[in-house]
């Protein structure tokens, strides 16, 4: 196989030229910064390279072609819900009115995205059945710790300071037991049962009077439901502690199951997952935090109030003494809340139960695709999401997970999220999403399977995957051994100084 | 659904191939009782109605205003190459690079960026990234913490005040944070008390981690970062420099005054403002600090065949690695917006760059000297760079009459440091490169106008009024 496509590129420091660029903007007055004092002034100006608009152009597109993106390809990225970002959501995001808008604008200039805002809280609400919603939160580990922080400001208020763990399950995601310490808290892993999902009794016999609160993401980070999540939350309130929800997995259960219905205290949404704001190569996301009426007073601020003449308003400083504070500057990533609200409003009530009715068929499908060539380590009807292990194949043929995901590069897929959660040997986990079709599905399954015929047939052609790729697998030991950070430049080379 | 793809025909083949008749026997497994109450949601729009449901939300914000409004969110002329290029899917529809040999473009981009922002920082290690100043600057405080293993961190309240309200938030969990006041009067006014600050760093019984303080400081003042630098460490406290990313064009870096971490926020570097997100969290730190520092780094290093190629490097500090030991819960963050911080900085250029820091500090002095001919003068006797207090009797009338006049006088200070009265009549003004003289002109005659209006003299410092 030969390698085609796009090139490996020069980094942009390479590229720059003194004396290219310019004409951005007017040239301020000669004497413009004489003013400032001496001491305070840069002395070796920011040896940024000096590039001209048409190489700069080339240089992102070019490198922007060395991605693999929903927009190229199928992203089976399981617990992450790659699925298609919508392109009115990005014109929405830009038009003046919400793009140019400052933060610190009056309310009265910012009625119509603080009506937005309003809207999309009592949206999430009614989806998550929770009685209120914080869209301050920029991503879902800081909606996370916003829950738990609540949480201890909701035992710490009733003199409950005994509290000082949080039980969180073995096959949690990693920002889980981070947040708990983030909080101050102690983490009690809980190890899982053996069909992958919470163990219900080893969690109650953990619970206590030390006992701040559980994390639970439902439908667990393997896919399933958590059919005694009912017992158990009975038991975490019996025992005085609260229950929090990781939302990373809403995807599967809209207009099916609501975790405020069922008893959950808090829990976190993930819009770039489940209401499709784009993953932006690791970020922006917003990470929305619903709660139930006894958390409602220590919710971030500023809250958005809906005043009795129909406008609306942020919440002034100090008008809520019991709010847990601020999570971060101004309203929260209101650009991505704006393509969230859209696509909520295109879908409808209808419209996002069937998005994931049909996450979870297309799921199911693929499992049954699967289930001669891989191992199913739970073999029951999955969520949107399921995982398949190589454990067999590694077993007879040396091939492993890795190989497997990096083979799956040569044939335009990018692979399935391997070795998480930690608890399935040789697992990945695999999220289809409803936006993919039949066809797709079923190219995606075939690959895999002649994969496993390879690793029987010539394991060697899997173990060095993959073979089209701009770059072979990376030396990581030496990246971590020896760091290279930035970019040095190298002596000379400095941009000179423009007085 | 508007963006699925199944016919009928492909829901019953898939059915037909699991073995099952409906979909609903895939949900029998959530126990009757805790299955959910119907949705209620208004009705599903077509695109063609949603998009003027959107347009109509979006006219109803008055972004027509001539503004002076900075106060920690700035604009700048963002070359239309900057969203033209974010708007590549390739760039906004993938996710984070956790396989590198399809991922080299997002991990490349990562590390420009690291190293465009240790230029303008100075400093050796930039994370990329964090969700905005304040959460950046919160992030700075705790490394502070982890690394001196001390758990008081001193914070100059000419840090913006909701960075230090964010700051107290993520200290909830069992640290300490105590604010450092700021000079009343005279000509240091306004920026971070020294005096004080050495008084609060010589108590023995209780050691100070790291202090924390702005430049420009929130009133827009120059803070004398050396000497802050030089307190904090004579205590064994680190210094972080919270700092403005454009204005490092002309100003001092971190790193040439002894910072040990820089934190700040990135959207000055061609980011809209949005109302408020997302924006870029800067966080950069000495080299000593490396496995300190959260969030993602991508290093340089080669594949099998010797290329040179990018990968996400030292993730034993992450918390899909280490849980509750990582140093941070941060994962998803703002990728997108630190290769927007990136193009930007290409396209304007280093010189480019000096010129919209110059570019805003001329037209703020403009501003300064047209506001003095009608007599509202400065609060603060210090230099600024583009950004300053002025004291305006009435101050929140006047900015709300302004609002019909079509100007957006800057903010009222009353309403973000509501406990300061040296502030309580004062507006914070500022100026970029993309205020004009006839902006200034227009706001200025407007200003006078509305004063006289409202009939109150005028009191400024020089008389005696708000100080």
């Amino acid at each position: 196989m030969s390698v085609t496509g796009p090139r490996l590129q020069p980094t942009i420091f390479e590229l720059g030229r003194d004396g290219r660029g310019g004409g951005k903007i007017p040239h301020p007055p000669a004497d413009a910064l004489d003013r400032l004092p001496a001491d305070a002034r840069r002395s070796r100006p920011p040896a940024i390279p000096a590039m001209n608009e048409p190489d700069v152009v080339r240089h992102y597109v070019n490198l922007s072609q060395l991605n693999f993106a929903v927009d190229t390809g199928f992203y089976p990225l399981g617990s992450c819900t790659m699925k298609f970002n919508p392109k009115l959501n990005e014109w929405a995001a830009r038009l003046s009115g919400f793009a140019d808008l400052h933060p610190m604008a009056p309310d009265e200039v910012a009625q119509g995205t603080l009506e937005l805002l309003w809207e999309l809280e009592e949206a999430l609400a009614e989806i998550s059945g929770m009685q209120a919603v914080t869209l301050q939160p920029a991503a879902g580990a800081q909606g996370e710790l916003t829950g738990i922080l609540m949480i201890r400001a909701y035992h710490s208020e009733r003199g409950d300071t005994g509290r000082t763990e949080v039980l969180v399950p073995d096959s949690s995601h990693g920002t889980n037991p981070a947040t708990a310490s983030m909080a101050g808290y102690t983490t009690i892993t809980i190890p899982s049962a053996s069909d992958g999902g919470v163990d219900v009794d080893a969690f109650t016999a953990a619970l206590g009077p030390r006992t701040a609160a559980v994390m639970i993401t439902n439908p667990s980070t393997v896919g399933l439901f958590e059919s005694r999540i009912g017992e158990l939350l009975e038991a975490v309130h019996a025992a005085g502690a609260l229950a929090y929800m990781d939302g990373a997995n809403l995807n599967a259960i809209m207009g099916r199951f609501k975790p405020g219905e069922a008893g959950f205290d808090v829990m976190h949404f993930n819009v770039h997952k489940t209401f499709s704001t784009p993953h932006g190569g690791g970020g922006p996301g917003a990470g929305p935090v619903g709660v139930g009426d006894h958390l409602l007073p220590y919710l971030p601020t500023p809250r958005v109030l809906r005043a009795d003449d129909g406008g609306y308003r942020l919440e002034r400083p100090d008008e809520r003494p019991r709010s847990i504070g601020r999570m971060r500057s101004f309203v929260g990533n209101t650009g991505v809340l704006v393509r969230a609200y859209a696509y909520i409003r295109a879908h409808g009530a209808a419209g996002l139960r069937e998005v994931s009715d049909d996450a979870v068929l297309a799921a199911n499908y693929l499992k049954h695709r699967l289930a001669d060539a891989y191992d199913i380590p739970f073999d029951r009807p999955c969520k949107h999401e399921f995982v398949a292990s190589a454990a067999t194949i590694k077993r007879e043929t040396g091939v492993r997970t890795l190989d497997i995901a990096k083979r799956l590069i040569d044939f335009g897929f990018h692979p399935p999220t391997i070795y998480f959660p930690l608890i399935v040997e040789e697992g990945m986990l695999i999220e289809p999403t409803e936006t993919e079709s039949v066809e797709t599905l079923d190219a995606f399954a075939d690959t895999l399977i002649a994969i496993a015929g390879e690793a029987a047939s010539d394991p060697e052609l899997v173990r060095s995957a993959p073979h089209t790729a701009p770059v072979k697998r990376l030396d990581e030991a030496t990246a971590a051994r020896h760091p290279n950070l930035r970019w040095r430049p190298m002596a000379g080379a400095e941009t000179p100084c423009p007085d | 659904m508007p963006y699925g793809p199944h016919t009928s025909a492909d829901r019953e083949r898939m059915l037909a191939a699991i073995g099952i008749d409906s979909i609903d026997d895939l949900f029998a497994d959530i126990p009757e009782a805790l299955r959910a109450s119907p949705l209620d949601l208004p009705p599903p729009q077509p695109e063609l109605e949603l998009a003027s449901r959107l347009t109509q939300l979006a006219a109803r914000n008055r972004t027509d205003l001539v503004s002076f409004l900075g106060a920690g969110v700035y604009r700048h002329w963002s070359p239309p190459a900057v969203d033209q290029l974010l708007l590549r899917g390739e760039w906004y529809t993938a996710y984070t690079p956790y396989q590198p040999e399809v991922s080299q473009g997002t991990l490349q981009s990562i590390y420009e960026y690291e190293s465009l922002m240790a230029e303008l920082v100075d400093l050796d290690v930039v994370s990329a990234s964090h969700y905005d100043g304040a959460a950046a600057t919160a992030e700075a405080a705790l490394m502070t913490c982890r690394a001196t293993r001390r758990e008081r961190v001193l914070i100059s309240r000419g840090v913006h005040p909701q960075y230090r309200a964010t700051v107290a938030t993520y200290f909830e969990g069992g640290l300490q944070l105590d604010e450092i006041p700021l000079v009343a009067e005279g000509a240091a006014a306004g920026t971070t008390d020294l005096d004080a600050l050495e008084a609060m760093l010589a108590d023995p019984a209780n050691p100070v981690a790291g202090v924390v303080a702005a430049n420009p400081d929130f009133l827009g003042l120059l803070e004398p970062m050396p000497r802050i630098a030089e307190l904090a460490h004579a205590a064994g406290a680190l210094f972080v420099a919270v700092v403005e990313p454009v204005s490092l064009a002309v100003l001092a870096p971190p790193g040439s005054y002894g910072a040990d971490i820089a934190a700040g926020e990135g959207q000055p570097l061609g980011i809209a403002p949005q109302y408020g997100g997302p924006f870029l969290g800067i966080l950069a730190a000495t080299e000593a600090l490396t496995r300190q520092i959260p969030g993602r780094l991508v290093g340089m290093t080669t594949d099998l065949d010797g290329q040179r190629a990018f990968v996400m490097t030292m993730r034993a500090r992450e918390q899909d690695i280490r849980r509750d030991k990582a140093a941070s819960n941060i994962c998803t963050n703002q990728a997108l917006l630190a290769l927007a911080a990136s193009i930007y900085l290409a396209t304007i250029g280093p010189h480019g760059l000096r010129d919209v820091a110059a570019m805003g500090a001329a037209r703020a002095a403009e501003l300064e000297s047209s506001l003095a001919a009608i007599g509202v003068r400065r609060v603060h006797a210090g230099p600024y760079l583009n950004e300053f207090a002025v004291g305006v009797r009435d101050a929140r009338a006047v900015h709300r009459r302004l609002l019909d006049r079509g100007f957006l006088a800057g903010l009222a200070l009353a309403d973000a440091e509501p406990d300061d009265p040296t502030l309580a009549d004062a507006l914070l003004l500022c100026a970029t490169e993309v205020t004009t003289s006839a902006d200034i002109a227009a706001f200025v005659a407007a200003l006078e106008e509305t004063m006289k209006e409202s009939a109150p003299p005028l009191v400024t410092a020089a008389e005696g009024g708000p100080r």
